[in-house]
């Protein structure tokens, strides 16, 4: 049974496997360098350092980083035309503005994908890992796919308004936020839900998947009701817009109250229901220190709770809950060690942070990360990514090894016969050059054991495999030259222990 | 769900069969690990969870990118409007030349494009039925977004598959690795449930670690990999560490039947094209009864939106003939009782042709069915050519009422939980 201790780990015990921990967790992984830089800090600074990054320079993300305008709206000039046209059933010019609408189309999918590569290289290149984390974390809870919003642009805003916020107040940044988002107004259609026809669809997954979970909490009344509250919530071009002609402003009883409430009120009235800290605790528990594929445990449930206490005593600023979790003695303990399934995304991003292994082709990224189940702006359901175990099955297994030959080789599945001797540019040999400093050793036998450490969060590598791995290096000359040691970590990503962080 | 207990992909009997490869793929040679796999249950031996329905029955499932033109394809040469809004694209009647539609038998007024050849053989013989008019109400012409609708059966198109429902419904929470194959790089979303994904592939030879290519040496040590003292039993509570080998495992099982499997020649000759090659695969799976009750395929390029008769043409003579040769294996292989192939597209064209000599994105369109226990010939009302929506045909049968039949009287499935309703079958299939 491990700890459930929130304690501070002690500092004796902040050592590099815990400080590889941390960075793989609270963020994409790194090279024994980074990991090394990290433990040295010891684990108060080296959390801070992660999770506090706002000394730490990044890239800024500019509004004109794309283009805004690809979808906007037909103009009223345009507008006049278009309809004259039906009213004619003028063909040739309808004809024309659907091709129009069709160019636009095309034109957006594509910046679509130009603004997915630029996210996956922000991962790859960001000096604040944990803010980009964040960020994936919101996109999978707050989430919106791009097919029925139709956007590329707004997308890129909501994106951006998590990057933001990464580490903020849950309530007033992130929940007042979203149901302010354009994108995800037009996803869960709030722009129709006005006070003759409401659309619950908001209201609805506000609660049920946004902040308190299924049926905790509340009823279809509230639902109802809540619906009512946001009718107007709108936007116009790119920014959120209230209509008080379309909002219902009778009275309204939700959570058995009444008042003649608006969108403001009703999240406010959310946040007074016990699972609102709870619930949002548990997702970050998942997140960050356990997928627990059967359940929580009571004593996972109880360092929740504890969790859950600190995000309502902190007035729902995420940094003290997440500050206190990173540093205590359950995150690290050995049952937390491995058990978290990476996604798509952190199996990619990871690879590279951690290996070095050069980005090699971005668009190739993005297809095989949609190929593993994780096509960043395209969730499967505003229900997001379920994670953990429905990660893996006998397809994407396979696709999770291969990209991983594709990062340390270049070599694809296109490409005819594998170069023998895997000539490549990539240089994997920084990998061992710290051994002597971990280790205080250099023979294959212990390359094999660090290696495996490194790169499977499991205690004790398997004894029989160790030994058929050094003979294979034995056989090849018994020392870890660049190609012996990009064929070893073909095997390494290859093993079902490498899918878990 | 206790009454499913006894399918084929019940969670103990997949266990049981599991746990028998898995162990012996741990420990033993090649030879005997083959021998293995022909221990495993032979599909027809297995109950149903229906009365009356074979569990051994197969759902090919083809899907026609693009918004197949169902005017050009099941043509109404009977109707003047047809030649009024369509003056440089119409098909002539049935006689009438070269290019003409081709007859069927017992049918007034309704021809096949004269490149289904492969599709008309097979009407004439009886193996096969067409659904005229099928759609959906307040019909979506994005591609995307009524190509969704269609494999989440839900107009929001917000859903899960309605295949991947179907194998949630009928498994007890262990997903057969192998239930549902999709050929393509990418699965479907119909073939995605909740706890169902299916294998996809585009060529079955990269459904495998290819780390060998890079040195054939490295394959003893990859052998070892997934081997693990716990592969095989599976523990209700099993660590992360040892689902990921489980899984691992089956993988590399799967992997080396499918493309043991592929790798048979067929018992027919197949055309070379890119339908064919998929349906050749499809065929040698069924042939080497792999556990697997759902195919996808799909062909892309039906967007006809300029020039539309020359690229028509050659992607409907594609499609009859691959049909064909596919069923003609099927036949060779005494599978024809216990195969149905489904032909659909995300939405017909538009009635009238375009400035382009194409046709932009319409909506009703006719569906095909394919295979001896088909109901043959021509089914339900072509829609009408003269009262139509915004120049668009009005759907006369829903596609849900189509799925609700396949999964009714060919899977033996109750239809009403996987399609979130009631939806009346039709006598589509001969039960």
């Amino acid at each position: 049974m491990g700890t459930t201790s929130m304690k501070k780990v002690k500092d004796r015990d902040f050592n590099y496997w815990k400080a590889q921990h941390l960075l793989n967790r609270a963020g994409f992984g790194g090279t024994p360098g980074n990991i090394l830089a990290l433990r040295n800090m010891g684990p108060e600074d080296a959390v801070d350092y992660l999770i506090d990054y706002r000394d730490v320079e990044t890239e800024a993300v500019l509004p004109d980083n794309f283009d805004s305008n690809i979808m906007k709206p037909r103009s009223g000039n345009e507008r006049q035309r278009f309809n004259q046209a039906r009213q004619q059933g003028n063909e040739t010019a309808l004809e024309e503005f659907r091709k129009q609408r069709q160019e636009r189309q095309r034109i957006d999918r594509r910046q679509m994908a130009n603004i997915q590569t630029w996210w996956l290289e922000r991962m790859i290149e960001t000096p604040r890992p944990f803010q980009e984390k964040m960020t994936l974390f919101w996109h999978g809870h707050f989430a919106a796919a791009y097919r029925p919003i139709e956007d590329s642009y707004h997308l890129f805003l909501q994106n951006q308004l998590f990057r933001s916020n990464a580490v903020g107040n849950f309530k007033d940044d992130l929940v007042h936020g979203i149901i302010r988002d354009p994108a995800m107004i037009k996803y869960l259609n709030n722009n129709q839900n006005n006070k003759n026809s409401p659309n619950e669809n908001l209201a609805r997954e506000l609660m049920e998947l946004f902040t308190l979970g299924e049926g905790r909490g509340y009823g279809e009344q509230d639902i109802k009701q809540g619906a009512r509250t946001l009718t107007g919530y709108t936007y116009r071009d790119d920014e959120f817009q209230y209509l008080s002609n379309n909002h219902d402003d009778g009275l309204k009883s939700i959570f058995g109250k009444s008042g003649r409430w608006d969108g403001h009120d009703f999240v406010e009235m959310i946040f007074t229901r016990p699972s609102a800290s709870q619930f949002i605790c548990e997702k970050l528990y998942r997140y960050f220190v356990n997928d627990s594929p059967n359940g929580f445990t009571r004593e996972q449930q109880s360092v929740i709770r504890k969790m859950a206490a600190k995000l309502k005593s902190s007035k729902w600023e995420l940094k003290p809950v997440l500050r206190q979790l990173f540093l205590s003695e359950h995150f690290y303990d050995e049952d937390n060690v491995g058990a978290v399934i990476k996604s798509p995304v952190q199996l990619v991003i990871q690879a590279i942070r951690s290996l070095r292994t050069p980005t090699r082709n971005l668009p190739k990224l993005n297809e095989a990360c949609a190929l593993m189940g994780q096509s960043i702006f395209h969730p499967p359901s505003v229900k997001g990514w379920e994670g953990g175990r429905k990660w893996i099955n006998t397809s994407t297994l396979f696709i999770r090894q291969n990209i991983l030959l594709y990062l340390l080789t270049g070599r694809d599945e296109g490409s005819r016969a594998w170069d023998r001797g895997g000539s490549t540019e990539y240089d994997a040999t920084h990998l061992v050059q710290h051994l002597e400093d971990i280790e205080g050793s250099s023979t294959v036998q212990d390359g094999i054991v660090y290696l495996l450490r490194f790169a499977h969060p499991v205690a004790a590598p398997d004894g029989k495999r160790i030994d058929e791995w050094v003979e294979y290096v034995n056989n090849r000359g018994g020392r870890f030259d660049n190609t012996t040691l990009i064929n070893i970590l073909a095997l390494i990503t290859a093993a079902p222990e490498y899918q878990l962080s | 769900m206790d009454d499913h207990n006894t399918t084929p992909w019940s969670r103990r009997l997949f266990l049981q069969q599991g746990a028998t490869l898995a162990s012996l793929v741990a420990t033993t040679p090649l030879f005997i690990e083959q021998t293995a796999r022909g221990m495993m249950l032979p599909l027809g031996s297995l109950v149903t969870s229906q009365a009356g329905v074979p569990e051994d029955r197969v759902f090919v499932v083809v899907q026609l990118g693009g918004g197949n033109d169902g005017l050009n394809s099941v043509v109404p040469y009977g109707s003047s409007e047809y030649y009024n809004l369509r003056p440089g694209l119409a098909l002539q009647a049935p006689g009438r030349g070269e290019d003409a539609a081709l007859e069927l038998d017992g049918v007034q007024g309704i021809g096949l494009h004269p490149s289904l050849r492969g599709l008309k053989e097979l009407m004439d013989e009886g193996s096969a039925g067409i659904v005229q008019g099928v759609g959906y109400p307040n019909p979506n012409r994005s591609h995307f977004s009524s190509m969704d609708i269609w494999h989440s059966a839900d107009t929001n198109g917000k859903s899960d598959g309605w295949l991947g429902r179907y194998f949630d419904n009928t498994c007890d929470g262990t997903p057969n690795p192998e239930a549902g194959i999709a050929i393509g790089r990418q699965a479907p979303l119909a073939m995605q449930g909740r706890t169902q994904m299916p294998v996809s592939f585009e060529r079955s030879e990269l459904f495998r670690w290819m780390g060998t290519d890079l040195d054939q040496n490295l394959e003893s040590p990859y052998e070892t990999i997934a081997k693990t003292p716990h592969a095989g039993m599976v523990a209700e509570e099993e660590s992360q560490a040892a689902f990921l080998k489980r899984t691992t495992l089956d993988a590399r099982i799967s992997s080396d039947r499918v493309r043991k499997a592929v790798g048979v020649s067929p018992l027919v000759t197949y055309p070379n094209s890119n339908l064919a090659n998929q349906l050749r695969m499809v065929a040698a799976m069924i042939r080497a009864e792999l556990q697997t009750r759902v195919y996808y395929v799909t062909l892309s390029g039906f967007d006809t939106h300029a020039n539309q008769a020359t690229q028509h043409a050659r992607l409907l003579e594609q499609v009859g003939d691959s049909l064909l040769a596919f069923q003609r294996d099927i036949q060779a292989q005494g599978n024809q009782g216990r195969v149905l192939t489904m032909v659909f597209s995300e939405f017909g064209r538009r009635v009238a042709q375009n400035g382009s000599s194409g046709t932009d994105h319409g909506t009703a369109a006719p569906t095909y069915f394919i295979g001896d226990m088909v109901h043959p010939g021509v089914h339900g009302t072509h829609p009408s050519m003269s009262k139509l929506d915004q120049g668009d045909l009005v759907h006369t049968i829903d596609f849900r009422t189509l799925y609700a039949s396949v999964l009714e009287d060919w899977m033996g499935a109750d239809s009403s939980g996987i399609l979130k309703g009631n939806w009346k079958t039709v006598p589509l299939i001969k039960t």
